[in-house]
């Protein structure tokens, strides 16, 4: 047997080939590989399921369109708010705090660098599970299909007399799959915060958004098993022939509501409490001044994560519930609106009587407080039970979660792919195509958001696949269809300016921003042990400290 | 390529511990599986007297008096060979880990038994009704948690009667441990709700 010989190349010379470059990426547990690992995937989803969004506004266009079969235009909202919420919103958080968190908090990586790499490769087949069903599931006629039955996958429509074929056994084992990666993640993430931190990173002096990443990972944990354990007996249902589900043996569809919205409500604010993070650190940069109202912050994340576990059944109104159980209800997503109003006004607080720069990343937080607004806004009204009862499962409804989920998470989302795209890579975002991907982007959201809350009020429910002329729907769906094609540019803007910045943009520097966390400490990008020397820290802002040596701030704290 | 923010402004911290990543990560796996069981548990007992058809729980379950003393001294065991190890008793070590498995052994045989009662004599299955759908989905959940706590037992038992199990493993055996009581938890609560408050 000949010995092994183990040749340590320099620094660059991996990669060379594209063979060596794949195989660098199939082996790493390197945090901040896997960070982007995260959100490269995730954006390939995300163009997926956009344009799966834009077949769907070009279907309803104009009444009575024939582009897409009727359970074509089921699959794709099914795979659409699938992909949104499985295959894009839980892998960008989970690479956002895989690539942020370690750098953050002064350490060379996570605490468990290979659970680390099998969460992202639990994501990836999970996800490609779930598109391999296009070709792979028979459907009734033999050929291949999706997961039709929508993101929430309600019973009894997902029994086996309903749902023929093997469509809903792919949509409940690729979500099997990337909830365990999903999992892992969080229970990485928690790990590394508390056990990991560089001498003097007290909790209470973590970046805001190590705190929020915190919170949000707990709630992981705490939903996710909801949705896994329905799952659990929905195959069990389907296959050994259990009656979890089956009303005709004395089995409840309801239950299965309770349990899927047990995860899907705390599911939507892990999805924003990362955008809320970005936020935290990117206001009090773009303002020059230190966060307003720190342990208030890290008390209202706190908050929204234990009340929005209590939250779930108002997503159920219309099912019959007791008035008690609908008052309560209420009353809990009354309370949400709370510590949520709190943030928002400290971060209104952090920008008051600061120095603001209007850069890229700070135009997408200010676009951020007016869209999360009106969204909080409309999701109290969606609290009031009997307006619920007149709107549900209208397109108000659609209107209401795409102005969280897109007009404040994904806008919370962009503004940190421009904030820390320059640590990642190493050059700055072109400014211009920046500008034209924001403004192309808010156009094309407010046309097409604002305009479908109307519909909704006119009475136009979701998922049809078309509509009669001359309800007073027309005029509003092809508004909102343009405003879908606007998005669609922007969006093209951006990868553009993604793929063009990695080469050609302006070199960043370590500190491009003049910022004040770890992650700005070390070169952009970071090497791989991230910290050549393990800092030490004194106060919040510790580059603030090394910069302005003569009034640091642990002085003040 | 260097940091350039060694921050010489502070003082090196003099004491600076922080608690261990495994446990830590333990603590959050048990805190997600207890969130799993309760799924479980709440499907169970809203399922409770629904069943459309016989057999009903009074009908055919017997209280698992013996599986149930031979999980929790399981326990017991651990804890004592937990013990021996830290002690350097490295032969008291490796008898009351194999007791260990012996007794997580004895348990699954137990319930091996109770389901083949069950399914040949009782004809209750999984697809009989809701009791049965109920009750091996949150026993064959609880049961696959012992399987799976008995594989890490066995494999740490394999490893130690080859010399290879040493004071440096201490946490890794201490987390196992953990994990070991938090399965023999879950089967308290199951115990309850499927043979005390369910029958």
């Amino acid at each position: 047997m000949a010995t092994q010989e183990i040749a340590i190349p320099a620094d660059g010379a991996l990669g060379s080939s594209f063979v060596d470059r794949l195989h660098d990426l199939v082996i790493t547990v390197d945090h901040k590989k896997l960070g982007l690992m995260y959100i490269g995937t995730a954006l390939g989803f995300f163009v997926v399921a956009g344009l799966m969004a834009v077949a769907i506004r070009l279907q309803l266009v104009i009444p009575v369109n024939t582009l897409l079969e009727p359970d074509v235009f089921n699959r794709f909202f099914t795979m659409h708010g699938t992909s949104m919420v499985f295959l894009v919103g839980m892998p960008i958080i989970a690479g956002l705090g895989n690539y942020l968190v370690p750098l953050m908090i002064g350490t060379r990586d996570m605490a468990f660098p290979r659970l680390n790499a099998f969460g992202y490769w639990m994501f990836l087949f999970g996800g490609l599970l779930l598109y391999f069903s296009y070709l792979g599931a028979p459907g009734l006629a033999g050929h291949g299909s999706a997961p039709d039955v929508g993101w929430f996958a309600y019973a009894p429509l997902t029994g086996r007399a309903f749902s023929r074929g093997t469509s809903t056994d792919y949509w409940i084992l690729s979500l099997l799959l990337t909830s365990v990666g999903s999992t892992v993640s969080a229970i990485n993430v928690i790990a590394t915060t508390i056990a990991l931190r560089c001498p003097g990173m007290t909790m209470m002096r973590m970046p805001l958004l190590v705190w929020l990443m915190l919170v949000t990972n707990f709630m992981i944990l705490l939903a996710l098993p909801g949705l896994s354990g329905a799952q659990i007996m929905l195959l069990i249902d389907r296959y050994p022939g259990g009656h979890f589900f089956d009303t005709q043996a004395g089995g409840s569809a309801v239950i299965w509501q309770h349990f899927f919205w047990i995860f899907g409500h705390p599911e939507v604010y892990i999805l924003m409490i990362p955008a809320f993070a970005c936020l935290s650190e990117i206001i009090p940069v773009f303002s020059r001044k230190p966060i307003f109202g720190y342990p208030i912050m890290v008390g209202a994340t706190a908050m929204i994560g234990l009340i929005s576990v209590s939250v779930w059944a108002h997503h159920m109104f219309s099912v019959g519930m007791t008035s008690v159980g609908n008052t309560f209800f209420a009353i809990s997503t009354f309370l949400v609106a709370i510590p949520t109003g709190i943030k928002i006004f400290n971060w209104i607080g952090t920008m008051y009587g600061g120095r603001i720069r209007f850069e890229l990343p700070m135009l997408f937080c200010i676009a951020f407080l007016f869209q999360f607004l009106i969204a909080g806004l409309t999701g109290v009204m969606l609290a009031v039970v009997p307006f619920n009862w007149q709107l549900t499962d209208s397109y108000f409804v659609v209107a209401h979660f795409h102005y969280t989920l897109v007009g404040a998470f994904l806008f919370g989302i962009f503004a940190g792919f421009y904030y820390w795209y320059p640590k990642a890579l190493g050059r700055l975002l072109d400014p211009r195509l920046g500008l034209l991907h924001f403004w192309l982007f808010v156009i094309g959201f407010h046309l097409t958001f604002d305009t479908l809350h109307f519909a909704g009020f006119l009475g136009m429910p979701r998922r049809i696949f078309t509509y009669d002329a001359g309800r007073g729907w027309d005029t509003l769906n092809f508004i909102a269809t343009v405003g879908a094609l606007f998005q669609a540019t922007a969006i093209l803007v951006l990868a553009i300016n993604i793929v063009r910045s990695a080469r050609k943009g302006e070199p960043a520097g370590n500190d491009p921003w003049d910022a004040w966390t770890l992650e700005w400490s070390t070169s952009s990008p970071p090497p791989d042990y991230n910290f050549a020397t393990m800092p030490t820290v004194r106060s919040r802002r510790p580059l603030w400290d090394l910069k302005h040596p003569e009034d640091p701030d642990w002085k003040y704290e | 390529m260097i940091n350039e923010a060694y921050l010489t402004t502070a003082p090196k911290a003099a004491e600076w511990k922080l608690p261990s990543a495994r446990k830590v990560a333990i603590v959050c796996l048990i805190l997600t599986e207890t969130t799993l069981f309760s799924i479980f548990v709440a499907g169970y007992v809203f399922y409770i007297g629904k069943s459309l058809t016989g057999p009903t729980p009074r009908e055919v379950l017997d209280l698992p008096v013996l599986a149930t003393i031979f999980l929790l001294s399981s326990s017991v065991t651990i804890v004592l060979a937990e013990r021996a190890f830290n002690r350097d008793r490295v032969g008291l070590f490796k008898l009351f880990w194999f007791a260990t498995i012996v007794l997580a052994g004895l348990f699954l045989t137990m319930t091996a038994v109770e389901w083949r009662k069950l399914i040949y004599h009782d004809g209750l299955t999984i697809s009989t009704n809701l009791f049965g759908t109920t009750f091996y989905t949150l026993v064959g959940l609880h049961a696959s948690h012992v399987i799976v706590g008995m594989c890490l037992l066995l494999l740490v038992f394999v490893f130690s009667l080859r010399g290879f199990v040493t004071i440096m493993h201490r946490e890794r055996l201490q987390m196992i441990s953990w994990y070991w009581h938090f399965v023999d938890a879950v089967w308290v609560v199951v115990f309850t709700v499927v043979y005390v408050i369910g029958r």
